[in-house]
């Protein structure tokens, strides 16, 4: 099975081109049955061939299938090839079964939408972008499925183009992300130019004969951390993000929760043998890690939009990824990549249930009290808020605790702010909570004299299915690693010893394991402590956030998030645009137009006087040629006679 | 009489004398004249100067090629006469006019 691998991207890709051909013809049901078909079929052939790569030996599960040569030019050998190891199985796990999961919900979510054929065939291109990502053996087809979800993701954000917010947002995502693919592409070049190969086997052979420390591989992993940023949306690129909620909620949960964000914790990880070996790069990544976590858990303190409250929480996780991988613990970040998967993929569909039952509205403030008329919706979104919170036993809390655990060997104050941030991440679900599930209902009436509540129902088994799903992953996924202090059954960190040989961690454990468990119960206690304040502001007082106009002082800071939307327009975009026009009314105009309407000036005088000399009369003719050999002659005698 | 007769031999330098000045003529008439059929004519006086330094010097260095080559060019005036003539005719009846300077509607 394994040299079928093909398959995994190609069924997405064939989805892809029979909805984009025929999808206007099939209707939207029909579409959404076909992606959701072939998306499933990549997981069960990912499944199949997870199966049988777990009955190889330990030292035998890297396999690279070669399909053909794609880019030879001198020393550079770039081919088409899928590389199956741990690593990139548990990723396409992850992202072939979540992915399918959105699948079968957008057909209930879509429904009654005229274009969703085009969704559908985004949907199918994105999962054929992000295997490449996943699966390619060298940088380049890596590179290629990079560039590939961030296409989809501009597509799929700007899906509901008609609005003005949707298509600046995508133009958003794609030039942020853009400035981080720079990066990327001079990490690219960088290895080229140092290492001579793309492909990951040969560099991390290659590795072996650098020092730790040296400036070229602190070069090389800085930039491509900076791709990082970009996609996975850390400090300063993370700004993309929450306005990417403008697209469908499936997308946001697809794309900007689950699988193309996490990207970039992914290809640290792919890179950990480079990465080892930068300790500078590695505190950057950590630090950087830190703050977003922090930095954007406060702002999803104060918001209202229940997608953007959701988003900020991606981007915070995201944080903690970067910091676990940073601290060196590359296995515990990408656990927290398969959790975070589980239980923010439940939390967006969740939400989406919430958006399609409250007729596409947002606001927690307008909802309340969706407890009872959506009860599996609920249940669902509880168990996803325990998972995020980090409450025991639940898959979050595995994950995060397992990053924090390195975090805290590697530098206790970075410790500090990521359990600050654990802290704010239960009150601010606990809110979203709350609010949206609890006390009164304050939907507005729109929808004529019967009441608006009427049409609030659960949504369809189309939609609920996934999450119940999901709600089960959210909550037993974290058993895949359960901390060896907790192994009661003996059964070991699965998914720490799975990817033992596919990513190179360096975390070192200095710490006992009375402070593994002191730590535990301290990050049990916050997450316990961040409930307690929902409770109170939320539960028992049946407090409902403020009106926009309403907030103050540094609360209105954190509401207008810091005002960094503002602060990058006034320092990139509107400098940009302002050297731009500076170019256009100078150089443009005067230069460039002045060369183009010059030659073309020269001509239209030069016609000018040449036209003058056709007279019409047959005279002037005849002076021209008897004056012309007049003149040949007397040359010809000048200088030949 | 005849002895006392001064009797100018006529050399090759009298013929081609007498060419030149003909096409001289001729390219002057046709830069000058304004009526279109004295132009033809200058022409033609060109063509027969042409004709005479031919035949000259074809007599000059003893050999016809420079004879034979006249009568291409009298063929070929009469049928450019025969052509050239009809043209002004046409260009009369448009134009009721055979004055060059007046003809002149090809301006740039």
């Amino acid at each position: 099975m394994i040299e079928n691998v093909w398959l995994i991207t190609a069924l997405p890709l064939a989805g892809f081109i029979i909805i984009g051909l025929l999808g206007n013809r099939f209707g939207e049901k029909l579409s959404g049955i076909i992606a959701s078909l072939f998306s499933s079929l990549a997981f069960i052939v990912t499944a199949m061939i997870f199966i049988e790569v777990l009955t190889k030996e330990e030292s035998a599960r890297k396999i690279v299938v070669k399909l053909f040569d794609w880019i030879v030019a001198g020393k550079i050998n770039a081919s088409v090839a899928y590389q199956i190891d741990p690593l990139s199985l548990v990723m396409t796990l992850v992202v072939t079964g979540v992915g399918s999961l959105i699948h079968f919900y957008s057909i209930g979510y879509m429904h009654g939408d005229k274009l969703s054929a085009k969704y559908f065939a985004y949907l199918n291109l994105f999962m054929f972008s992000m295997l490449n990502l996943v699966l390619g053996s060298n940088l380049l087809i890596m590179f290629l499925g990079w560039e590939g979800v961030g296409l989809c993701s501009y597509l799929l954000i700007g899906y509901y183009y008609e609005t003005k917010e949707a298509g600046d947002a995508g133009k958003k995502a794609f030039i942020v992300n853009r400035i981080g693919d720079f990066g990327f592409l001079i990490g690219i070049f960088l290895i080229i130019f140092v290492f001579g190969t793309l492909d990951f086997s040969e560099l991390e052979h290659l590795a072996k004969d650098h020092h730790s420390g040296e400036l070229v591989i602190f070069w090389i992993t800085l930039m491509l951390f900076i791709g990082a940023t970009g996609k996975s949306a850390q400090i300063p690129l993370y700004v993309w993000l929450p306005d990417a909620m403008a697209g469908p909620t499936p997308v946001s949960a697809l794309i900007h929760a689950a699988t193309m964000v996490t990207s970039g914790v992914y290809m640290l990880a792919r890179l950990s043998f480079l990465y080892v070996k930068a300790p500078e790069t590695m505190f950057i990544i950590c630090i950087i890690g830190a703050l977003t976590a922090l930095f954007a858990a406060t702002i999803g303190m104060l918001q209202n939009d229940i997608k953007k409250v959701l988003a900020y929480s991606t981007v915070s996780q995201l944080g903690y990824m970067f910091m676990g991988v940073g601290a060196g613990a590359f296995s515990a970040g990408i656990f927290h990549v398969v959790t975070h998967a589980f239980f923010k993929a439940l939390l967006f569909l969740g939400a989406g249930s919430v958006i399609y039952a409250m007729h596409h509205e947002q606001d927690i403030r307008n909802m309340g009290g969706l407890r009872k008329k959506l009860p599996i919706t609920h249940i669902t979104f509880l168990i996803g808020t325990l998972a995020i919170a980090g409450t025991p036993l639940f898959s979050g809390f595995f994950s995060k605790d397992e990053i924090l655990w390195k975090v805290f060997n590697y530098s206790p104050a970075i410790w500090v702010i990521g359990a600050t941030g654990a802290l704010i991440t239960s009150y601010y679900m606990f809110r979203l909570y709350f609010v949206t599930f609890y006390g009164e209902s304050r939907s507005h009436d729109h929808h004529g004299l019967d009441g608006h509540d009427q049409g609030v129902h659960e949504s369809p088994l189309i939609m609920t299915l996934p999450l119940i799903i999901l709600a089960v992953l959210a909550l037993a996924g974290g058993f895949l690693g359960i901390p060896h202090i907790l192994d009661i059954f003996h059964s070991g960190n699965i998914i720490e010893e799975f990817l033992h040989h596919s990513v190179s961690d360096n975390a070192v454990v200095s710490h006992g394991k009375y402070m593994e468990i002191l730590l535990m119960g301290i990050s049990v206690l916050l997450a316990f402590v961040g409930f307690i304040f929902s409770y109170k502001l939320f539960f028992k007082n049946k407090g409902i956030p403020r009106k926009d106009e309403e907030y103050a002082g540094l609360q209105k800071t954190v509401y207008n998030k810091y005002y960094i939307d503002e602060i990058y327009n006034i320092a990139f975009v509107k400098s940009i645009y302002h050297f731009a026009l500076v170019l256009w009314r100078a150089f443009d105009v005067f230069v460039i137009d002045g060369i183009v309407n010059g030659v073309a000036r020269l001509l239209k005088n030069l016609g000018q006087g040449m036209r003058e000399t056709e007279t019409g009369v047959v005279h002037d003719y005849m002076m021209y040629m008897a004056g012309g050999l007049v003149s040949f002659f007397v040359l010809l005698f000048l200088f030949y006679l | 009489m005849a002895a006392g007769l001064n009797v100018m031999e006529i050399t090759q330098t009298h013929y081609i004398v007498l060419s030149v000045l003909l096409f001289c003529i001729g390219a002057v008439g046709v830069l000058v004249r304004r009526n279109a059929i004295v132009i033809f004519l200058c022409v033609e006086i060109m063509l027969n100067a042409v004709n005479i330094a031919l035949v000259a010097f074809s007599r000059g260095l003893d050999q016809n090629r420079g004879e034979v080559f006249v009568f291409f060019v009298i063929a070929v005036a009469a049928a450019e006469s025969a052509i050239g003539l009809s043209l002004l005719i046409l260009l009369y009846r448009q134009k009721r006019t055979l004055d060059v300077d007046e003809i002149n509607s090809l301006k740039g």
